[in-house]
């Protein structure tokens, strides 16, 4: 085996990879566990993955600091931004939490993700879609991501939570900033984190209004359930964990789901026999969409912090480090998948990280294959002669939220 | 049908809950009940489950395959 | 070996399994299952459990991997003797069945209330198969005014919870001195103890009942070693089991009530420990050295031992014992009951340490690890199952105890003897 390349993960953070960087992955699996010459631990291979995973030394708090930049106003320099800083700093959403804390508002959070309020959401998911869908009918080629893989999921989950759809020119912006929170870059670049905390304090205001205005009315929706319910344990969530976790679910429904369901139609034009039978048989779409999360996954990696030594595959990963978990290499491991490069539905024990897993597995879960099974089923059942019409298409700069900026299709139509 | 969970592996994660509520159920954080003989009706959304399950723990046999299984 | 004749005794989980392994292998010849109960392999995880609340018909769990074996059954019908000389099972109803393989996987049964006149009293119940679970349901449903419980091992507690669940009034009578204490120990045992209070049992420690006393052909109370008495119109007695192995008798193996023994690759050892290379043995019946353990020979009744131990025997079956290897599956189980999701990893009998690794008793949901000799040996989750996959490594390992430090959400490590009680006494409970 050759010495491990410690700058594999900076090649895979290139957006020149950004289009294919599974060869990278496979380099990186060479050594499941590797130190990245910027001190990066990245975790590639399945088994050390799922070892980390629901590991307790393993940290999900490894967001940097909230610190507001000098304004030169001593009163906002002095009392307002430092008490802003130590509330936003105690109140961080619960994907980047430890328990008990994360427990507790992850269950509340799940207490109001009920299953008849997602699957609610299903007729009007399927109803979103056609409608899309025939918007399109007269345009060739059309942008799959602007023209149904990005609204849709905005739609979807701004009606879950209750946050007015008319709004979405104001948080759009938002959103895709503070995503970057995934990527490493927002970690160590000042600029950004600059950029995220003012991002923040805009969402946060534009939240705690509406917040408010739920309390004071609330509907049936999911945000005026957290807003008023009462966590038998954990009593009334706090509002600013209640700004945190609206402002969590809400980026994680705009920047997730469409990767998967451009990743998928990308894909399934790419294999044409599965687009072909899954036309032919729409109840192929669950494993369709289970293989498309292990194969093309709309978050590719998640950042951790070693509360303490670990000792995993031969390796010990340091107190203090910081550490990558790059899912979507494990989830293409020959060591657990047989042929791992091979896009194929009819896998059994597709145990995939595509939504993660152990205490933080994604939450959005359920509602992300509603949505993708809508729109993946419609997309072949009812496109006329879809092709791509370049390929690869360009892809947005995130490594870990990793799905294309446009995806132009050629069709002879909508049926 | 018949079904089984492997509650060994089993880990809470409730994705059969959405995908099958008549016939899958959490009781408090972690315990799982199921049916364990849900009719053939219900065989879409107990594909569903058993695809959905992140642990795969759910074995479901359907009737066609049980053809002269007996009692 | 792909063809010949196959015949496996018991018809339950591990057979079952045993029996799709088999055929999943490749093996295209006759194959046999032989059960004592007239019915198709069964789940029974449900019958302590949703069967007893009603939720599930004890009818409903017969296991999926049915219908496509291509088997023969025999079913209603025990092994009832074998000839190990002319590879001869003989069955209850007289009938000789040669085979090329035999898999025993005749399991366990419950231990019966040692007077045979007192168990035959009419409101007295074991709990084992469906039909158990059945009769058991069914005196349930004329709503007794109180139900005894002796024993407080998984099946007595999940009754007790399963019990409560519907309102009725229940009372454990256990010889030890905590619930599940044989399995756990006292210190997780008294915590599982305090939700069996809230849930309303009248749960008693340190109880040994002597004598079950009826009128009318029905039981009305229980006559207690310290004297007193405890009134009951219904008796589940959960004393834990005893292997199948008296149908081997003069077969010249290895077994008895503790189980059958056999090697790493299932094969089944003869009065002086020599392996027969055409018997093997699977599931709870099995008692083999456990090298994880040092070899220390192990029998578990365990639904995921019954699956991962029937599967390695049919491979030993087929290819060899050499091909096989050692069976060294991590032992594993749960148990669901009191709102509690109950899991456990490696072996806790023997540990001379617990510590609380994880979360805290006081908000219910927690992880014990457990060490012996300065060893990682076991862990259990309480409601926590997501970090036990966590201790898999050290515990497959033996890491220095306790294995993981450092930790989120992890309370000042304080090791604490786990309070496990000696060996089983002649009435004691067995989990």
């Amino acid at each position: 085996m050759t010495d491990a390349d410690p700058t594999l993960f900076a090649q895979v953070r290139d957006p020149a990879n950004r289009a294919d960087p599974y060869p990278l992955y496979a380099r990186l699996r060479a050594h499941p566990v590797a130190r990245q010459d910027d001190g990066l631990w990245v975790a590639s291979g399945y088994a050390a993955i799922r070892a980390l995973l629901h590991d307790p030394r393993v940290s999900s708090q490894d967001l940097p600091r909230s610190e507001h930049p000098r304004t030169g106003n001593p009163v906002k320099d002095w009392v307002v931004n430092p008490l802003k800083d130590w509330i936003i700093n105690r109140h961080r959403p619960f994907i980047f939490r430890d328990p008990p804390a994360h427990d507790a508002l992850r269950r509340q959070v799940m207490g109001q993700f009920t299953v008849s309020r997602v699957r609610g959401m299903k007729r009007r998911t399927e109803a979103l879609v056609a409608e899309h869908l025939e918007a399109c009918a007269g345009c060739t080629p059309f942008n799959l991501v602007d023209d149904l893989a990005y609204p849709l999921p905005v739609t979807v989950i701004c009606e879950l939570l209750g946050v007015p759809r008319e709004d979405e020119p104001r948080f759009h912006g938002w959103a895709t900033q503070l995503a970057t929170a995934l990527e490493p870059e927002s970690r160590t670049d000042p600029a950004v984190h600059a950029r995220n905390v003012a991002t923040f304090d805009a969402i946060a205001d534009y939240m705690r209004d509406l917040i408010r205005a739920k309390r004071r009315r609330p509907a049936d929706d999911l945000l005026s359930g957290l807003a008023t319910a009462t966590d038998p344990e954990a009593g009334r969530m706090s509002d600013p964990d209640l700004v945190a976790t609206a402002v969590l679910l809400l980026i994680a429904g705009h920047e997730t789901t469409v990767n998967l369901i451009t990743n998928g139609m990308l894909t399934l034009l790419r294999c044409p026999d599965e687009l072909a039978r899954l036309r032919a048989d729409p109840e192929r779409a669950p494993r369709v969409i289970e293989e498309l999360l292990r194969y093309e996954p709309p978050v590719h990696f998640r950042t951790r912090l070693a509360l303490a030594p670990i000792p995993i595959g031969g390796a010990v990963i340091p107190e203090g480090a910081p550490l990558v978990l790059l899912f979507a290499a494990g989830s293409r491991d020959p060591a657990r998948f047989p042929l791992p490069d091979r896009f194929d539905p009819d896998r059994e024990d597709n145990q995939h990280f595509g939504f993660g897993g152990a205490l933080h597995y994604c939450v959005g879960a359920p509602l992300a294959r509603i949505e993708a099974e809508a729109a993946l089923t419609a997309l072949a059942t009812r496109l006329r002669a879809p092709r791509l019409a370049e390929d690869p298409p360009p892809y947005r700069p995130g490594a870990s939220l990793r799905g294309p900026q446009r995806l132009l299709l050629h069709i002879d139509g909508v049926d | 049908m018949r079904v089984v969970v492997d509650l060994n592996r089993c880990q809470a994660y409730a994705q059969c809950c959405y995908a099958a509520p008549e016939h899958f159920v959490l009781q408090g954080d972690e315990i799982l009940v199921y049916d364990p003989a849900p009719p053939a009706a219900a065989r879409a959304a107990l594909d569903r489950a058993v695809q959905a399950c992140p642990v795969r723990a759910i074995r479901v046999e359907h009737d066609e395959d049980r053809a002269g299984a007996g009692p | 070996m792909r063809d010949g004749t196959i015949v496996v005794a018991g018809a339950s989980l591990a057979g079952l399994r045993g029996a799709e392994a088999l055929r999943d292998r490749g093996f295209s010849g006759r194959l046999i299952l032989v059960g004592d109960e007239p019915y198709r392999p069964y789940d029974r995880p449900p019958l302590s459990k949703h069967v007893l609340t009603g939720e599930v018909a004890p009818g409903a769990t017969t296991l999926p991997g049915v219908g496509r074996l291509e088997a023969e059954w025999r079913l209603g019908t025990a092994a009832a003797g074998l000839d190990r000389a002319g590879r001869a099972l003989r069955l209850a109803d007289g009938t000789t069945l040669p085979f090329d393989r035999l898999l025993i996987a005749t399991g366990a049964r419950a231990r019966p209330w040692p007077k045979a006149d007192e168990a035959r009293l009419a409101g007295v119940h074991t709990l084992r198969g469906r039909d158990d679970a059945a009769a058991l349901a069914a005196d349930l449903s004329a709503r007794p005014g109180r139900v005894l419980i002796l024993g407080a091992g998984f099946i007595g507690c999940e009754v007790a919870s399963s019990l409560r669940a519907v309102g009725l009034p229940v009372t454990v009578a256990d010889p030890g001195p905590a619930p599940l204490a044989r399995a756990l120990g006292t210190v997780v045992g008294g915590f599982v103890a305090g939700r069996m209070a809230a849930a309303g049992v009248d749960y008693r420690p340190g109880t040994r009942v002597t004598h079950l006393e009826g009128a009318g052909g029905r039981v009305r109370r229980a006559r207690l070693e310290a004297g007193g008495t405890i009134q009951a119109d219904l008796v589940v007695v959960a004393l834990g089991a005893l292997r199948n192995t008296g149908w081997l008798a003069g077969a010249g193996l290895d077994a008895d009530e503790g189980g059958l023994s056999c090697d790493g690759a299932c094969r089944v050892l003869d009065a002086a420990g020599r392996p027969d290379d055409a018997i093997f043995a699977a599931g709870d019946v099995a008692r083999w050295p456990h090298p994880l353990y040092g070899g220390r020979p192990v029998a578990l009744e365990h639904w995921g031992n019954a699956v991962a131990q029937a599967a390695h025997a049919a491979r030993a079956m087929l290819d060899g014992p050499e091909a096989a290897g050692a069976y060294a599956e991590l032992p594993a189980f749960w148990s669901s009951q009191f709102g509690l999701n109950i899991k456990s990893l490696g072996l806790i009998e023997g540990a001379d340490a617990v510590a609380v690794a994880q979360g805290s008793p006081r908000t219910g949901r927690f992880l014990a690890v457990y060490g012996r000799a300065g060893r990682t040996v076991a862990a259990v989750s309480i409601n926590a199952g997501r970090w036990l996959p966590a201790y898999e490594a050290p515990i497959r390992d033996g890491a220095a105890f306790p294995p993981i430090t450092g930790a989120a959400d992890q309370p000042r490590l304080r090791s604490l003897p786990p309070g496990l009680p000696g060996p089983r006494g002649a009435s004691g409970a067995r989990p």
